[in-house]
């Protein structure tokens, strides 16, 4: 056998180091479920008309609520991207402290939706009572779950980033909890437009 | 308490006055129990649970992919010979040996089963054995989710396994359509059954999708751009654009269902403003999808065996990945030809029409490919290559009965009628089936270091081929005679003489399956004379090839670098010299149960579900919760195969390799 030239022209002779896919497949697991919400948002535009005799929107919903809830939710978008900037200077404690102030905000925003959601149940506006009411309610519902969810993720990122730092993973986990926070914030965009705002007019 | 706990389970969901499935049941008892023990006697757990079931290699995962969705086709299979044979006697005052209430139950566990747990399983499996070998990777992007994911759609399989001895299975019809699934007309299991197996399998393909693209689109070999990528790994990569961009409308179609079931909601229901249609609309936009997700693999299958045994280059490289891109993005355009009888109007419904008939040109000119690579070609006609000439003869035909259905005036007579069951297992058998087998055998001796008898692979085919033929032309005619699609009983006696060809058919088949299964115990036996010492069996065209049979762990000592479209036939054409020192150590994922005990909770969870324990329900999904939360907390996910254990493994392939030479 001949001496192996310098640089094989068939295989690499160093390891081969692809790009981390983390962000990638981060990027294509919130699209895949951006089409969950696009669906609940098609249902919604066609059932949440259908009243069947009982309460409409423009009679159900209380928009200053809504408001104060959407700016709490907002906030928090704004405080995540504090914690992003304090992450990418290394400074860890105020990294956690933008974190712990995100996660009460979305706690807060949280508050007020199941207030909301009790307040209708009350009144016999509940997910039973209509086409309109079981898509709003889903619709809603869905996205509140969703930040339920981000808030317990956010939480277990705390513990870890306090145990570890700010090591590589735990870098790559605050990105992708970054994104997860602020595409929700983009489907409350629109639910508020889509749900609240049409649905008062007449 | 009881209610709490227990739900609505209790000793009388177990089927004791179906003498049928008391029979299977007492025959998969023994069985398991005879497998538990041989499992014991030859103490098979620990390596079982070691090298498999925890296992976040590509190839051991794509295998076990592999045979969970064999051991469902002899399951789906039962219930296709059940209903010819119901079909075939029961005329006039004969009412067969299946009651409708379980012949419903037959028809729609036969479609589930087939879709989700044969073709999808045989799909994912082949994708994820053979990608990563194709671009020259050494794993998925993502192993630990790629071993979750198996599990998911295995605890999916077992769900609905259990639903035929523990309570029922749904009676609607494989796509569930309400308000027929709906609490108000199936208030008992079998729809949840349906939603819950469906939900957790459906988990693990969406995630099995995101971790092929990010592996497909991060981790080729330098050199190989997008269009040096195989056909297979193109098909494997629009696929899982098709899974990403499909599924999660499943995923959000059931999920509504199972409000309007669990929490009684109107989305489906016919009260209170509910639109049935809806659901139809939705669950279509999935199930379009879905045919291509199954069918696009199996497209590149063929194209890599077809300019295998031909001896050529693929012909038309580029064509074929364009027209692969183009049906990925049709197939999302055509739903509505499933219910033209919905009544959305003539415009909507040609709309509809045209683009359904669109798909046939790129289908059309990728058998037209294939025919120019075999063309002038020197065709080997080994085994595979005889399941690509079978499967071009019968889907073509599938395919113009496809475009016939296409045309709305047309469907109005043929909708919901056998002409239309012919047409998709025409396409289904004649694309999928053929398809896996194809694979299955192509790659064989890559997975398992020998090539399967060819002897009594022949009887497979052709029993298939023939049976195929015979159990599926009478239904095109009973079809265009008017026979609608899921009867189990027919008083015009002049069609049973059709029904019992059919039978005959599906007989067919039965013996070609046997024949499979005799090929695989008769190779094993024969595995010696069988052997693959190269690594390349069929003189491939593709990297896979250049790793030997089986392939380490690691599959590639060194990455290899690509330079053109078969990157192995321009290796050997160059006279490339396999490595044989300077090996540097390998980084590799860890083996990890994590997958296997979220997939068994979340499985649970479902059962829970189903027979509303509520209170063992809320209990599992908190352990699934803390399951994942814990899972996180493991930083420790790789290892290093050391340079002195790849030197080693490689010596004992040169050794093997002269040996052979």
């Amino acid at each position: 056998m001949s001496e192996a030239p310098a640089m094989p022209r068939y295989y690499l002779t160093t390891e081969h180091h692809p790009e981390n896919g983390t962000l990638l497949g981060f990027w294509l697991y919130l699209m895949s479920d951006c089409l969950v919400f696009a669906c609940l948002f098609a249902v919604y535009a066609v059932l949440g008309r259908h009243y069947a005799g009982g309460p409409t929107g423009a009679q159900l919903f209380d928009l200053p609520v809504v408001a104060v809830n959407t700016s709490l939710l907002l906030l928090s978008s704004i405080t995540y991207g504090f914690a992003m900037l304090a992450m990418n200077g290394n400074r860890l404690r105020e990294t956690l402290l933008w974190l712990a102030l995100t996660g009460a905000l979305g706690a807060g925003f949280i508050g007020l939706e199941l207030r909301e959601f009790a307040h209708l149940v009350a009144e016999g506006a509940g997910p039973q009572r209509s086409a309109f009411l079981s898509s709003f309610f889903t619709l809603v519902g869905t996205h509140g779950l969703h930040v339920s969810f981000g808030i317990l993720w956010l939480a277990t990122l705390m513990v870890q980033l306090a145990r570890h730092g700010l090591t590589a993973a735990n870098r790559r986990r605050v990105m992708c909890l970054s994104m997860f926070w602020h595409f929700l914030d983009v489907v409350w965009i629109g639910v508020f437009t889509v749900v609240y705002l049409l649905g008062v007019l007449p | 308490m009881r209610e709490l706990l227990l739900g609505r389970l209790g000793w009388d969901a177990i089927p004791w006055h179906e003498p049928i499935l008391l029979g299977t049941f007492i025959g998969v008892a023994l069985g398991g129990v005879a497998l538990l023990a041989v499992i014991t006697y030859f103490k098979f757990w620990g390596p079982l649970w070691r090298d498999w079931i925890t296992s976040i290699d590509h190839k051991k995962i794509g295998i076990m992919y592999v045979i969970l969705g064999l051991v469902m086709l002899l399951r789906g299979f039962s219930d296709a010979v059940m209903m010819r044979a119901q079909q075939a006697m029961s005329f006039g005052d004969s009412a067969g040996f299946l009651p409708p209430h379980h012949y419903d139950q037959v028809f729609t566990a036969h479609g589930v089963i087939m879709i989700f747990f044969v073709a999808m399983p045989l799909v994912t499996g082949l994708m994820n054995f053979v990608v990563p070998l194709q671009i020259g990777a050494r794993d998925v992007a993502f192993p630990f989710l790629n071993n979750f994911s198996f599990w998911m759609t295995a605890s999916g399989a077992a769900l609905v396994m259990m639903s035929l001895f523990v309570g029922e299975f749904a009676r609607t019809g494989w796509l569930a359509y309400p308000p027929l699934s709906g609490i108000a007309f199936s208030p008992d299991v079998g729809v949840d059954y349906y939603i819950w197996s469906l939900q957790i399998a459906g988990v693990g393909t969406l995630l099995s999708g995101i971790n092929l693209i990010v592996t497909i689109v991060k981790m080729r070999a330098p050199g190989m751009s997008l269009m040096k990528m195989p056909v297979f790994t193109w098909t494997a990569l629009c696929t899982n654009v098709l899974i990403v961009a499909a599924f999660p409308v499943l995923t959000a179609v059931l999920a509504l269902l199972s409000l309007d079931r669990y929490a009684g909601t109107n989305f489906f229901t016919n009260t209170l403003g509910g639109n049935a249609m809806m659901y139809v609309n939705l669950i279509w936009i999935w199930g379009h999808p879905e045919v291509y997700i199954l069918i696009l693999p199996a497209f590149g299958v063929f194209s890599e065996i077809v300019a295998t045994f031909a001896g050529k280059r693929l012909f038309g490289y580029a064509s074929m990945v364009y027209a692969t891109v183009v049906i990925t993005i049709l197939s999302y355009l055509v739903w509505l030809h499933h219910f033209f009888t919905m009544g959305s109007g003539a415009s909507v419904n040609s709309f509809f029409g045209i683009t359904t008939m669109i798909i046939s040109i790129p289908t059309g000119a990728k058998i037209f490919n294939w025919l120019f690579t075999m063309y002038h070609g020197r065709i080997r006609f080994e085994l595979p290559m005889m399941w690509t000439i079978g499967f071009i003869c019968t889907f073509t035909i599938g395919g113009m009965t496809g475009v016939l259905l296409a045309v709305p005036p047309a469907d109005f007579v043929l909708h919901n009628s056998l002409f239309l069951v012919a047409h998709f297992h025409n396409v289904i058998i004649g694309g999928v089936v053929f398809g896996m087998f194809a694979g299955i055998t192509y790659w064989f001796p890559k997975a398992f270091g020998f090539r399967l008898d060819p002897f009594w692979g022949k009887c497979t085919f052709w029993l298939w081929l023939v049976g195929f033929w015979i159990a599926f032309t009478p239904l095109y005619v009973l079809g265009l005679m008017g026979v609608t699609r899921r009867l189990s009983h027919f008083d015009d006696p002049s069609l049973q003489i059709w029904f019992q060809i059919a039978a005959f058919g599906a007989a067919l088949i039965f013996l070609g399956i046997s024949c499979f299964i005799v090929q695989i115990i008769v190779s094993i036996r024969r595995r010696a004379q069988l052997r693959d010492v190269t690594g390349d069996p069929w003189d491939g065209r593709t990297l896979e090839w250049s790793t030997s049979s089986p392939p380490p762990p690691y599959n590639f000592a060194f990455t290899p670098i690509v330079h053109d479209n078969d990157a192995w036939t321009d290796m050997k054409n160059n006279h490339y010299v396999r490595p044989a020192e300077g090996f540097i150590a390998i980084h590799m994922p860890k083996n990890t149960g994590a997958g296997f005990v979220i997939a068994m909770l979340s499985a649970a969870c479902g059962f829970a579900l189903i027979w509303h324990m509520w209170l063992p329900a809320a209990a599992a999904f908190a352990a699934l919760l803390i399951a994942i939360i814990v899972h996180t907390f493991n930083y420790n996910r790789d290892y290093h195969v050391p340079a002195a254990e790849v030197l080693r493994v490689e010596h004992a392939r040169t050794l093997s390799l002269s040996g052979h030479v």
